[in-house]
């Protein structure tokens, strides 16, 4: 017994892929992360963009929208709970770590996170069971381009 | 070789447990005759929460007694938030002093522990542990619910926290605990069960003294349960009744009734039901949006809708992140369930700054509201003051002629 958790301990030290990781990154980030999610990967071009969807194998869908020049500009998530936002949201996730920090500690209550901080926006919706949430880099989204339809 | 590791310490995971829990719960099988009828009826309250000098809106709370599995060592908590939205007990581990409950543990000193991510970006965590659950006349024996508290000798693992806000203390959550009372028997079901196999989604972790959490599967019998779906009787859902509020109150009162067409007191009668999808999500018609990811949610404290034309309350006020029109604004949305059951419901948004200015100490505001996140209308607490509200648990019996469960009715 104590081998194997050792061994699960190292293997989680040795897991890189947040180097990569999906919001602001290239468009080679979207394999790293569906990687990590064992999932499977489907996409779909539209005029203005791509958008690469992940089925992860526990119940959590992940779509990343790709930008003409290969760029990520933003992620949405649907599922039983919260992805790994530090892989999903790469540099973005000290930035995010923060923001929440901040405004939460300004109320008492539940509610959507609703996150409009400078160069990013996080949102999230839902409850347990079936979480909904996307995050963007308003600046890289393409002209013309519905906020509505990044989810 | 990853992949083997993971899985065979997952296995022992689960074969662990298996061996750590035997003897818990079980009932007759033979047909037994019906029980007397029991007091079905847990008094709720809006009264601001339990954290001295500090009020939580537009949320209901409840008192709920805690025992140890088929003893009389228990211990009665206030201030626990009704919650439509989570399934399951959660309570501080620091309101039930000297109480000490079985927790939940596998061989090889791994002990096991819950974890709720809010869609705010805040987490609970905390063992599971085995416990009595009494409101009024009806108990919940030996059931899995959530003490929630920080661990001792290792951080909370990164995959629970995820970047968020750490409530496992009374203040931040603004409660003692939480009874999640959402349509569903589990908190999290057939995907956290060690037959769903794969990667074990980030609910439940199994951690050695020292830390090295990993998340671990756990079986359905011994996760974190609806209390309501483990009642003898009167196990088949809740109704939340609330006053009616026409306008802000220092307090507002109502009842959760136990069970759905089982006593006199809680027949469905001529409220219509809306069946759920996939997510236990209904349609709301807004605004000529479709919002397809809809929701009644007594623990959200305020109605959470997009409408770009209503200004939001400023992040330095005492309102921020909630609406703040210049002067209230009265609108109507339509409910669609997967069933196609329709109806218009019309409500009204105040500012929110008057609100919480205009007497300091009122509590319960029937036209508190903030935005949502797109594609969801999140129907939280006012939208319950002065209406029933049905919650029927997916899985267990309905009355003669509605629909099978999950479904909302009101």
């Amino acid at each position: 017994m104590k081998n194997l958790w050792t061994g699960v301990a190292l293997l989680a030290l040795l897991s890189p892929f947040h180097a990569q990781a999906a919001l602001g990154g290239r468009v080679a980030s979207v394999e790293s992360d569906r990687a990590q999610m064992k999932g499977t990967l489907q996409t779909r071009q539209t005029a203005l963009y791509s958008i690469h969807e992940i089925k992860g194998t526990s119940g959590v869908m992940v779509r990343e929208y790709v930008s003409p020049a290969g760029m990520v500009f933003g992620v949405g998530w649907r599922g039983l709970y919260v992805p790994d936002l530090q892989q999903l949201l790469g540099a973005y996730f000290e930035q995010y770590a923060e923001g929440v920090k901040a405004q939460k500690t300004g109320y008492v209550g539940r509610r959507p996170l609703n996150l409009q901080l400078p160069g990013l926006v996080v949102q999230m919706n839902g409850h347990m069971r079936a979480i909904n949430g996307r995050a963007y880099v308003p600046e890289q989204v393409p002209l013309g381009m519905k906020l509505e339809e990044l989810q | 070789m990853k992949k083997e590791v993971l899985t065979s310490a997952l296995l022992m995971i689960s074969l662990a447990l298996a061996g750590g829990l035997a003897g818990c719960g079980g009932s007759s099988s033979s047909t037994p005759p019906p029980p007397p009828p029991v007091n079905n009826v847990q008094a709720i309250a809006v009264d601001g929460g339990p954290v001295a000098g500090q009020i939580y809106p537009d949320a209901a709370f409840t008192s709920v007694t805690v025992c140890i599995p088929n003893s009389s060592t228990c211990q009665t908590v206030d201030g626990i938030l009704v919650d439509t939205g989570s399934v399951g007990l959660r309570v501080l581990a620091s309101a039930l002093p000297g109480l000490n409950l079985p927790k939940l543990t596998g061989s090889g000193g791994v002990s096991f522990y819950d974890c709720v991510s809010f869609i705010d970006g805040s987490f609970l965590w905390g063992p599971v542990a085995e416990a009595d659950v009494t409101m009024a006349g009806e108990k919940a024996s030996a059931g899995s619910i959530h003490l929630i508290e920080d661990p001792s000798g290792f951080s909370v693992p990164a995959g629970c926290s995820n970047g968020g806000v750490d409530e496992d203390n009374q203040a931040a959550l603004g409660a003692n605990g939480i009874l999640g009372v959402a349509p569903e028997p589990l908190d999290c079901g057939l995907a956290c069960d060690p037959s769903a196999g794969g990667v074990a989604p980030p609910v439940y972790f199994g951690c050695l003294a020292a830390g090295n959490c990993l998340t671990a599967f756990v079986p359905v019998g011994q996760q974190v349960v609806n209390p309501v779906a483990l009642f003898p009787q009167d196990n088949n859902g809740v109704i939340l009744k609330m006053q009616a509020l026409s306008s802000p109150a220092a307090t507002a009162t109502g009842s959760m009734i136990f069970g759905i067409g089982t006593q006199t007191n809680n027949q469905l009668g001529s409220a219509t039901v809306f069946t759920l999808d996939d997510f236990d999500n209904f349609t709301t018609n807004f605004n000529g949006q479709s919002l397809t990811g809809s929701f009644l949610d007594s623990g959200s404290n305020g109605f959470f809708f997009p409408d770009a034309a209503i200004p939001q309350c400023a992040g330095n006020s005492v309102a921020p992140g909630f609406y703040c029109p210049t002067s209230t604004v009265n609108l109507s949305a339509q409910n669609v369930g997967t069933n196609n059951a329709q109806n218009m419901v019309n409500f009204s948004v105040a500012n929110s700054v008057n609100l919480f200015q205009s007497n300091g100490s009122d509590t319960a505001f029937p036209t508190l509201g903030g935005p949502g996140f797109v594609h969801s209308f999140d129907w939280g607490l006012p939208f319950f003051y002065g209406r029933n509200v049905f919650f029927a648990i997916d899985g267990q019996g309905v009355p003669s002629g509605a629909p099978a469960a999950p479904w909302w009715a009101y």
